[in-house]
Order: C-alpha cells, then sequence, then structure tokens
C-alpha cells in the first residue's frame, strides 16, 4: 500500500463528514479524501432506505388504527361484562357462576407481544442504524440526519408519531436530501407526522365551512415554525400576520383517520371544507385562492426565499464546521443554494469543496448518535437488537426521534460536551467497551479508527489499560474518536 | 453492543450480562468426596495485576521493608497488617479474609504466576483466562471447557436462559452458561475515569474540564443521601459497592438447588501504578466484601464452595517513583470457602533479595497457577488428569495438579 498522503484529510472526511472509519476506510480515503465523499455522494439512491421489513407510513398507521380499535372494542366487551354482574344481585346472583369468563374475552392471558408501534419503531431504528454503520463514508447519512433533525419530529407526542417518525424519515426526508429543497419542504409539510405533531390536523380555517359551523379556528403551531425553524429563521423578516396567514393557507392539510371515507386512512388528505376561503398575503404576495394548491404555491416560495438560503446555509455549515462558522463557507453555501434552485447535492459539494472546511479545527464532538454509529463501525460490533442501542441514545440524552423541541437536538457544543453528558458519554463507552467481544488488539481499532492522526498521548493510554474493555473505553473516549 | 459472533454464541445458548456468567449444568457427583457435597467454585478474575507484595506481604523477610518503602505493610501501627502467620500478613483492608483464615476456611498461595512472562495486561489475562500456556487464545476459557469436559462425562441435562453481554473470557467456550448483572449496569469506575482525565490534560482541556466537573456532581450527588439499591447501582466493578452487589447476585444463583455451580467474575481496577496505598485498600475491601456476599448468600452450600481469585501477573518487587508499582511477573492467588483446606500460605519463598528477583526487579515465580487451578478443579468436580491436561489447560500435562487444596 502506498504510504499515507494525508492522514488528516482522511480523518476529516470520516470524522468531520462522515461516520467514522471502519477497517480500510482511512486508507481508502487518504489518497483523495474529498473525492472519497464525492463518489458516496453521487452513488445513485444512496440516500434511500427500502427494506421489506419496513411499512409505508399509511400502512403502518393502519396497523395502529386496527390495533387501537381492537383495543378500544375488548374495553367495551370488559364494560358490559361488569355491569352485567353489578346489576346482579341478591339471589341472582348467588346462582351465577362465579368466575364465568366474561363472553367473548377467554380467561388466558394473552402471550405477550410487543405493541405494534413499539415493533415499528424497533425495526425502524435498526433499519436506520444498519444504514448508518455500514455506509461507506456515512456523509450522506450523516446529510440524512441533518435534515431529519432539520424537520424534526418527536415521538414523544404520543403514538402516532412513534409509528410515523421512521417513515417520516424514508418518505419525506431521504428521497430528497440530495434532491431539492423545495421538494423536500413539500414532501414534510404535508407528510402526516409533521402535521401531527405541529397540530395541523386541528386547524380550522374560521371562514370555512367547518369553522363557521363549529365555531372553532386556526391552529397557527405548523405555519410558525415552518417560517421560524424550517425556512426563512427567526429574524428572516416575516411578522405575526405572515404566520397568521401561512397558517390560513395550509388550513385542511391534514391525514386521513381510521374511519375517512376522504382518502386512505393514514394518508394526507386536504379537508376543503376545513380550508380558509380568500387569498391571504403571505411576505407581501398574495396567493389566490386554489385549494390545496394555495399552500403548495406558498411554500415554493418560501424554500426559494433568500432568507432560507442563508438560515439553512448557517446550520449546515454551524453542524459540520464549527458552532461559529466562517462566513466565506456560510455564504459559499448559501450562494449555491440559491444559485442552484436549493439543489441539496450541490450544497453538499459546495461544503466539502471549501479548504476552509478542511483546516479548521476539530472544534465540535459527535452527537450521541453519531458516536454510537462509529463506534460499532471501528469495532465492527454490530447490536442484532435495536434495544441497547436505543437504551444508549437514551441514557445520553439523545433518544432517537424524541427532540426536546420542534428545534431539533441541540448542535453546539456547550450542550453536547456538558459535564453531565460528558459524564455519561463515558459511561456508555464502558458499557460498549465491556460488551465487545473479541475485538483484537485494541491498538488495531485505534489503527482503525484514526490511523496516524492518533495522538501519541492517546496511543500511550490505549496501550498502557489494564485490560481490553479498559482500552477500548479510553479510545471510544480518546479526542480522535470524540472529535470532529 | 453484540459483536459479529453474538449470534453463534446464542445458538450455543452462551448467555451472560456484565461481569459476572454462571455455568449451569448438573454435574457428575465427584468420585473423590461424599454423595452429599455438592461443590461450587467461583473463579474472580482480578485484572490489571494485584500487587501481591502489598496484599500478603513477606514481613518476616528482612529486604522487604527496605524494598517497598511507603507501600510495607506494618504489624504496628494504625493500620497495622492482619497477621496470618509469623512470616506473612494481610493487607488491613481484609479483615474478612484474616477471619476465614483463622477459621480455616482460607488459604493463599504465594510467588504465583502464569505461564507468561512479558507484561502485556491483553496478552497476560488471555493466558490467565484462556488457559493456554501463551497468548494468542481468546476464543474459549479453561473453566467453561472444564465444565464442557465434566459434561461430556456424564452427558447432563442442560439448562440456561439468558441474554447479555461478554462474560469474562475464562467462562466463555462451548458449555451452556447462564448470564446475570446488576439491572442497571454499573457505569465507568473511577481508573478509567482518571486515564481518560489523564488523557484529556495532555490533549483536550476542554473536554477535560467538562468531563471533571461532570464526575464531581456525580461523586457530590453519591455523598448527598442516595442510599439502597440506588447508591448500589452507582459503584463501578472497581468499587467496593459494585463488587459487593456483583457477588451478591451471584451467590444467590449459586446457592439456588439446581441452579448453576460454577460462576466467573471479573473486578477491575489493581493496575496501581501511582498512589498505590489508596486504590489498593479500595479494591481490597471490594473483593474483601465480595467474599462476605458469596459466604452469606450461598448459605448452606458455602461449606461446599471454593473461590479463588486470580490475576495475570504481578508487580514490580520496588516501589517507583508515583507511590506505585509496575508490571511485574509473580503474585498471590487468594482460595476461601467452606471446601478450602485454609489456615495456610503456600509457598516456596524465593526471597527478595536482587539476586532472587525476576530478571532483578519483580518476585520470582515458584508456583505455577495452572497446578492450583487444575487441583481445584480436580478435587471439586473429580476433574480427571488427562481432560485437566488436554482440554482445561492444554499442553500441560507437565505441570502437576496441586493436591490437599480442599478439605479432604
Amino acid at each position: 500500500m502506498a504510504v499515507d498522503p494525508d492522514p488528516r484529510g482522511a480523518l476529516i472526511a470520516l470524522n468531520r463528514f462522515g461516520l467514522g472509519a471502519k477497517p480500510g476506510d482511512l486508507a481508502a480515503a487518504a489518497a483523495d479524501p474529498r473525492g472519497f465523499l464525492l463518489e458516496e455522494l453521487r452513488r445513485t439512491g444512496v440516500a434511500r432506505l427500502d427494506a421489506a421489513s419496513l411499512a409505508l407510513s399509511n400502512v403502518a398507521l393502519q396497523a395502529l388504527f386496527a390495533d387501537q380499535q381492537e383495543k378500544r372494542m375488548e374495553r367495551e366487551r370488559v364494560m358490559a361484562v361488569e355491569t352485567t354482574r353489578v346489576s346482579m344481585v341478591g339471589p341472582a346472583a348467588a346462582m351465577a357462576a362465579p368466575a364465568a369468563p366474561p363472553p367473548g374475552v377467554d380467561g388466558k392471558p394473552k402471550p405477550q407481544e410487543p405493541p405494534v408501534e413499539q415493533k415499528l419503531f424497533r425495526a425502524e431504528a435498526m433499519a436506520r442504524f444498519d444504514k448508518q454503520a455500514s455506509a461507506q463514508a456515512g456523509f450522506v447519512e450523516r446529510l440524512v440526519a441533518f435534515w431529519s433533525n432539520h424537520f424534526a419530529v418527536s415521538v414523544a407526542k404520543g403514538q402516532f408519531v412513534r409509528v410515523a417518525a421512521g417513515p417520516f424519515e424514508r418518505e419525506a426526508i431521504r428521497p430528497h436530501a440530495l434532491g431539492r429543497f423545495a421538494d423536500m419542504l413539500a414532501a414534510v409539510e404535508s407528510h402526516p407526522a409533521m402535521l401531527f405533531y405541529l397540530d395541523n390536523q386541528r386547524s380550522i380555517g374560521p371562514g370555512s365551512a367547518a369553522g363557521r359551523f363549529a365555531g372553532k379556528g386556526l391552529n397557527e403551531n405548523l405555519a410558525r415554525e415552518i417560517l421560524e425553524l424550517h425556512t426563512l429563521g427567526v429574524g428572516g423578516g416575516y411578522s405575526q400576520a405572515d404566520v397568521t396567514a401561512l397558517a390560513r393557507i395550509i388550513t385542511g392539510w391534514s391525514f386521513a383517520e381510521a374511519e375517512s371515507e376522504a382518502g386512505e386512512p393514514g394518508g394526507f388528505v386536504f379537508k376543503a371544507n376545513w380550508h380558509e376561503p380568500g387569498a391571504p398575503t403571505l411576505l407581501g404576495k398574495s396567493y389566490p385562492q386554489t385549494g390545496r394548491d394555495q399552500g403548495a404555491a406558498a411554500l415554493a416560495d418560501i424554500a426559494r426565499h433568500p432568507a432560507t438560503a442563508t438560515h439553512l446555509a448557517t446550520k449546515l455549515a454551524r453542524h459540520f464546521i464549527a458552532d461559529a462558522p466562517p462566513k466565506p463557507i456560510v455564504e459559499a453555501l448559501a450562494k449555491t443554494f440559491r444559485e442552484t434552485d436549493g439543489d441539496l447535492a450541490a450544497v453538499a459539494e459546495t461544503l466539502i469543496e471549501s479548504d476552509l472546511a478542511w483546516s479548521a479545527p476539530f472544534s465540535k464532538i459527535r452527537t450521541p448518535d453519531e458516536f454510537l454509529v462509529a463506534a460499532a463501525r471501528a469495532t465492527g460490533a454490530l447490536p442484532n437488537d435495536p434495544g441497547q442501542y436505543l437504551n444508549m441514545l437514551n441514557a445520553m440524552g439523545m433518544p432517537l426521534w424524541q427532540p426536546p423541541g420542534p428545534n431539533g437536538y441541540p448542535d453546539r457544543l456547550d450542550a453536547l460536551a456538558s459535564p453531565e453528558a460528558m459524564k455519561l458519554r463515558l459511561d456508555v463507552a464502558w458499557q460498549i467497551a465491556q460488551r465487545s467481544k473479541d475485538i483484537g488488539h485494541p491498538l488495531s481499532v485505534l489503527d482503525t479508527a484514526a490511523g496516524l492522526a492518533a495522538s501519541r498521548e492517546t496511543r500511550e493510554a490505549v496501550s498502557r489499560a489494564e485490560s481490553r474493555p479498559q482500552a477500548l473505553a479510553i479510545l471510544l473516549m480518546s479526542p480522535e474518536f470524540q472529535r470532529r | 453492543m453484540m459483536s459479529h459472533a453474538s449470534a453463534a454464541l446464542s445458538r450455543r445458548r452462551l448467555l451472560a450480562l456484565g461481569g459476572v456468567s454462571l455455568a449451569l449444568a448438573h454435574f457428575p457427583r465427584p468420585a473423590s468426596a461424599a454423595a452429599a457435597r455438592d461443590p461450587r467454585l467461583i473463579v474472580v478474575v482480578l485484572r490489571g495485576a494485584l500487587d501481591g507484595l502489598s496484599a500478603v506481604a513477606p514481613i518476616g523477610d528482612p529486604d522487604y521493608v527496605a524494598l517497598r518503602g511507603a507501600l510495607a505493610l506494618s504489624p504496628i501501627g494504625d493500620k497495622p497488617a492482619l497477621p496470618l502467620d509469623g512470616f506473612f500478613a494481610l493487607h488491613p483492608a481484609m479483615p474478612v479474609f484474616a477471619r476465614l483464615y483463622k477459621e480455616g476456611r482460607a488459604s493463599v498461595v504465594h510467588a504465583v504466576a502464569t505461564s507468561y512472562r512479558d507484561r502485556s495486561h491483553f496478552d497476560g489475562q488471555d493466558v490467565l483466562e484462556s488457559g493456554y500456556a501463551g497468548p494468542g487464545h481468546t476464543e474459549s476459557g479453561w473453566l467453561n471447557r472444564a465444565v464442557f469436559a465434566l459434561q461430556a462425562a456424564e452427558p447432563a441435562r442442560r439448562r440456561g436462559l439468558g441474554v447479555g453481554a461478554a462474560p469474562p473470557l475464562v467462562m466463555r467456550g462451548p458449555a451452556p452458561t447462564l448470564g446475570w448483572a446488576p439491572q442497571v449496569l454499573p457505569p465507568a469506575g473511577e481508573d478509567l475515569a482518571q486515564r481518560v482525565l489523564d488523557l484529556y490534560t495532555h490533549s483536550d482541556p476542554v473536554l477535560g474540564a467538562a468531563l471533571r466537573a461532570g464526575l464531581d456532581a456525580d461523586r457530590i450527588a453519591a455523598a448527598g443521601g442516595l442510599t439502597g439499591d440506588m447508591a448500589k447501582a452507582r459503584g463501578g466493578m472497581d468499587q467496593p459497592n459494585g463488587m459487593r452487589q456483583a457477588a451478591m447476585g451471584a451467590a444467590r444463583l449459586l446457592a439456588t438447588p439446581d441452579g448453576p455451580r460454577v460462576a466467573a467474575l471479573a473486578f477491575d481496577g489493581w493496575d496501581t501504578h501511582a498512589n498505590e496505598n489508596g486504590l489498593l485498600a479500595t479494591r481490597l475491601a471490594g473483593l474483601d466484601g465480595a467474599l462476605e456476599e458469596f459466604e452469606k448468600g450461598l448459605g448452606e452450600a458455602w461449606k461446599d464452595t471454593a473461590v479463588v481469585a486470580i490475576t495475570e501477573f504481578g508487580r514490580t518487587a520496588r516501589i517507583n517513583g508515583t507511590g506505585g508499582t509496575d508490571h511485574g511477573a509473580a503474585s498471590v492467588a487468594f482460595l476461601a470457602g467452606g471446601a478450602v483446606k485454609g489456615a495456610r500460605i503456600i509457598a516456596d519463598w524465593p526471597g527478595l533479595k536482587t539476586s532472587q528477583l525476576y530478571q532483578g526487579r519483580d518476585l520470582a515465580p515458584t508456583h505455577d497457577l495452572r497446578a492450583v487451578l487444575k487441583g481445584l478443579l480436580a478435587d471439586q468436580f473429580g476433574l480427571p488428569a488427562q481432560a485437566l491436561a488436554e482440554k482445561a489447560f492444554p499442553d500441560s500435562a507437565a505441570v502437576a495438579q496441586m493436591s490437599g487444596l480442599i478439605a479432604g
């Protein structure tokens, strides 16, 4: 093998932009670190995740609806039986068989099947982890995670989002992560997971047929977050009037319930009789009344707004480069975004084109998710059950698809490397290390993960450890492994 | 996180969690013992190389005090060493072992080592646990193969359930094993935390400051009245409460009439390069506490139990410049339990003069640890010499088993 020409470049490709090195990755990236990333970026369908084990969101939601329906009926049956028993008093009660099983309910306890929402969630988690762990560089998976966090939904909202969060990422984020931002925005804001998470299925145009009949009104939640978080950003030049206008424009954007005749249950529907009539003015432009398309037209414009370009460029550069990203990088990203009509693959290429992106110091650390994936890639130790992975994410305060709010997980060093976070990270590193069997010599894992970029101090600390698990834990906590 | 090997492991129903794993099997009754006997064997692996000269100090050796300086134990003073015989005294952190010794239920093998003479923890532990004469064998351990050989001699009804992470190598292998761990997995120990802090001091002060603050907060919370199970769960396997908790759980399972009969645990933190006085006292107190938990938890079964605590190698005879010791050669093995023929120090004492030290620096090995372990397996379970020399400890026919370790 040729002499490693650029150990730091390879480490940056795999750590700053990717998900860490698998055996041989550093050597593969060293000759042309940038080309290593571009090669992955340009592979057809690289961002997609489709597997026979995974259900489309409408299918998954129908399974949830059916399960909820069954539970409801069972509760009703039990209540009916209780009522019968209570009404039997006196001789009739004495004659009744004491412990007769209620009709329709056999006395046997049901076998412990995990709830449907948990089964679906775990399958999604496993598929995602496998995809991250096996990705070539992991740059595309990092981009997917970035956009998924940008358009955060939280399973804490309830079973609906727990079931829909995985499909949401696969249906609304992945197909567009290397496509057009406007398409991603349209897919996200019409997805049942987002509509439910930010309450748009409750938002009724006050002047619509339903609004006039029921006396109910707008819920601005989704409209506000579209402007504040998803597109223009705080200070992006919008007013409360714009929020209300957008909320009116997207009234009726909803999903079909279990018994709906308006559309396929669990899928998007436009409820015309909830939609606010009129042609509101949003950001200085009046949108004619075209029903569902009114919202689509508004989103298409917001997606291309210059403030959106700047907002997204700043966030991307902050995620990949530094908490206070270099201005030239932000400007270059925003320029590409504007000039390519929001082509996210072109934006991603711009991100790795700049020399600054390769010379900036490792000022950030991996997110908990990136940390676990990188550990699996370096050691080859993949979970065969998503439980451990999910538990460790919970322990480190980044439960999967459960950020604290619609602004997603924090992305700055002071949150990721807080005292408590570092202490928990150490505990998790130790757990991983204890569970990893047959890793061979710990120094060979260090060679895999950091190669020639490993510092003398880290090499010594690893080789002086009192046991293999301790050596691996030190390696996992080393700056070379944590920093990116 | 599971390794790629886990599928194969679960096929063999090899199951374990955390630091404890137990072989679950019905054993044939040993021919050499009374029919009513139902022997147990517990192996405690002390990872990091225990300093045998501080654990069981040769206070009668004329060169001892000069060699050990500030680490030398003394039979007088505010923390006097606990007398064993006229020559050796026990570290004051081990009163339970001292009592068991007096009662005739504990003994020590001194100046003992495996066949490994280099100084890598990784390779040393592989040799200690695999039972092979040299490093490079990590697929199975001697204890597991011994269990497997017993079952092959008299096919036993096998049971065992559980899912888990890595058992110590000594217990891994073809025989089915059961796993158990404290419900909350032990957090990282203090030794690991200190090593990571040291690394950060040199290379990443920002992460170092954050981690230090996090550990401090944790310590304050622990000191601030978190008691009972909560506090227990906070003890790593290098802390007394972590070791006790592991021992308690293992003892409970071993005491079950149809439960496992063999257990392996690993305790961490014995690599005392600096500040050995304080560190070793903590670790030995943990080991001592674990012995107490074994005794309590095994109840009736304690009388048929042997516990052996072993380590990969010893430490330098001289202290180093940081109040600690570096990697060496021979150390001690602790034996305890109702089945042990106790109140004995088994040693062929090599002496501590420079010319008597191994390579002029370490306590010289005069007993082969494999002889001790073979003796235990033979006396407890009646494992025949051939199985011991071929299956448990391959190519060890020349190493004769030590007899009389178990009270007959």
